[in-house]
């Protein structure tokens, strides 16, 4: 009996890591490791259908995919690519231009529907509206944008021309500043109302004493939202901005789907659109279109660091270190009674 | 004293014009979408705001017959690829999160760091190298990769490790040992039980994550019977249906009605869990 409570269940941890190591050592870090090496070589569709080719016929394969004699050449390439760097304008422009409004708009919003003092009614209701847009398909959202803003048929135009504030249809999508400015809306619509609901778990999570106490001291609305609000959400906003930066670099759906209406695909293209479009449609040049996924990896990777720091807690390594003194004592205390037993 | 609440009456009344401007934003390109899909091309043409429905709705769903576009096979695929996907994420995110809460291993705390660090890391970064993976052992056009990787998703594990440290006493867990339960046998019976409100709530995040996803699958379908909705969309760009507005707006409605059913019958529990903190790319 005694020696069943020794019993040792640490490998079941093992026993239940393992399926979720299995499968992110299989699709993650191998395809990581995969696009990595690909970078170095050769490995293009041309290729790879040569070799196909060869083998039917049943020859030898006349080339082969190998490291290039210059491994770095397909990041020389791509970093003197003029398409990368517009690419890259283009991301941050698009995600800066929808993010400033994005999380004013959030923070007013959520310290309005915090406030005791202005009782809002219907609060349920605007949040289930405002958080819609973020549900629905980006892909679809897209689509329906470019209906919208249509120069034919588009109600935008309809309505323009109904208020009298144009008199001919506008192209909104051959201008390169409306239709980036038509990327950034959606991406503004579609997340707003997910970062007032973050921002408002954040105002719920500031403790009411803080609030109490500025009320004592006669603290206005202003003061109570500059010297208590504002810097009690600075984690979360730093969380917010950096998890957005992380989906702004990897925005696809919406300027894909825009795109291809004709002659404005450069000024909406965003790295994620440069990468598909060099590796997966054309001439399919894997081995550049890995280089660059590796480059926007490494961005990325920065900042997830950031993210990684701010929420890896402070108490819990305190814990770790009193749980480990805890297990030494422990496994000393049950070594000190088997000797007595092997006495006994 | 009158004055100053007529002045907060007239901004109150200003809050709530935004407010409703705002809600108004949300609602109206959803509604002309859901009007234009029952209305005709040359009422489009005469008027493309529409708020009010036609009766064209069969008709514009005609053009759809025999062509790529496909809502019916859009939607099974989608629902099988994300039925499956989200099974897998939660159950063995919960099983995941349990080896980390119940069990004291050594790797234990490196291993949880770990899955903090490539919390955020984006699937579509690595797509290259996971199709050339796929396609060298015959499995695009399949949905399986769609699905299995889901196995590992360390987002749901945060969460339900974040869920699962307050919420499952280890005595219960002690107490079935003592019953005789296998190790296997406590987690199925006791601790999915337990994790049943995060698992509905990751279930639903995940499933809608999994059903709006574009990336991956256009990498790795290429045969249009395997589309998934969103990718279904894509198809409506095409010459085909240039002229046909009304039933443009009708397969982009038919991409997105499931989602609308599911967020207005659960639309508490999404924000309650959107307030939580899940983690979304």
């Amino acid at each position: 009996m005694k020696k069943k409570k020794g019993v040792s269940y640490a490998k079941w941890g093992y026993i239940f890591a393992l399926p979720f190591c299995i499968a992110y050592l299989i699709f993650m870090i191998y395809p990581i490791f995969n696009t990595f090496t690909i970078g170095f070589t050769n490995m293009t569709d041309q290729v790879q259908m040569q070799i196909a080719q060869d083998k039917m016929i049943g020859i030898e394969p006349t080339v082969q995919v190998e490291v290039l004699e210059n491994p770095m050449e397909n990041y020389q390439f791509v970093l003197s690519d003029p398409n990368f760097w517009s690419s890259l304008k283009n991301t941050c422009i698009i995600w800066g231009v929808n993010f400033v409004p994005q999380i004013l708009l959030a923070l007013a919003l959520a310290v309005l529907f915090t406030s005791n003092r202005s009782k809002i009614r219907g609060k349920g209701a605007f949040k289930v509206l405002f958080y819609m847009p973020n549900i629905i398909t980006a892909a679809t959202i897209a689509m329906l944008f470019t209906k919208l803003f249509d120069y034919n048929k588009g109600p935008v135009n309809d309505i323009l021309r109904m208020l009298g504030v144009i008199d001919e249809n506008i192209n909104f999508f051959s201008m390169k500043g409306a239709s980036r400015a038509i990327v950034a809306f959606v991406q503004f619509w579609m997340w707003y109302g997910y970062t007032m609901i973050i921002l408002i778990s954040g105002i719920l999570g500031i403790s009411p004493e803080l609030f109490e106490a500025a009320d004592i001291d006669g603290a206005n609305g202003w003061q109570k939202f500059f010297y208590v609000t504002l810097p009690n959400l600075k984690s979360i906003m730093l969380f917010t901005l950096v998890t957005s930066m992380i989906g702004g670099m990897t925005m696809f759906d919406i300027p894909f789907m825009i795109g291809g209406q004709g002659g404005i695909k450069g000024h909406i293209r965003t790295l994620s659109v440069y990468i598909f479009e060099m590796s997966f449609t054309g001439g399919k040049l894997y081995n550049r279109a890995s280089a660059a996924s590796m480059l926007v990896f490494i961005m990325i990777a920065i900042m997830a660091a950031v993210i990684f720091f701010m929420l890896r807690d402070k108490d819990e390594a305190a814990r770790h270190k009193i749980e480990k003194a805890q297990t030494k004592a422990y496994k000393k205390a049950l070594k000190e009674q088997k000797a007595k037993g092997g006495v006994q | 004293m009158g004055k100053k609440s007529t002045g907060s009456k007239i901004a109150h009344f200003f809050i709530y014009v935004v407010l409703i401007l705002l809600a108004v934003m949300s609602i109206l390109p959803f509604w002309v979408m859901f009007m234009n899909a029952t209305r005709s091309t040359p009422e489009i043409n005469a008027n493309a705001l529409g708020l009010l429905p036609s009766k064209y709705l069969w008709y514009n769903k005609s053009v759809f017959d025999g062509k790529s576009f496909d809502a019916m096979t859009g939607f099974i695929n989608s629902m099988i690829i994300s039925a499956g996907a989200t099974a897998l994420a939660v159950y063995f995110s919960s099983m995941t999160a349990y080896s980390i809460v119940a069990y004291r291993w050594k790797l234990r705390r490196p291993f949880f760091t770990f899955i903090m660090a490539v919390l955020m890391i984006p699937s579509q970064i690595i797509s290259i190298g996971f199709y050339q993976m796929m396609y060298s052992v015959g499995m695009n056009n399949n949905f399986l990769p769609l699905i299995i990787p889901s196995i590992a998703s360390p987002a749901v594990v945060f969460y339900m490790k974040q869920y699962m440290e307050p919420a499952l006493p280890l005595e219960i867990v002690e107490a079935a040992r003592i019953d005789g339960a296998g190790e296997f046998f406590t987690f199925n019976r006791i601790v999915i039980p337990i994790m049943k409100p995060a698992i509905a709530t990751q279930a639903i995040f995940a499933f809608v994550n999994k059903w709006n996803e574009l990336f991956i699958p256009s990498v790795l379908l290429t045969d249009s019977k395997k589309y998934t909705m969103p990718m279904m969309v894509s198809l409506l760009k095409g010459d085909l249906y240039k002229v046909e507005y009304g039933s443009i707006y009708l397969g982009l409605s038919l991409t997105v009605l499931p989602l609308f059913i599911v967020y207005f019958l659960l639309s508490k529990y999404i924000i309650a869990g959107v307030a939580l903190g899940s983690v979304k790319g």
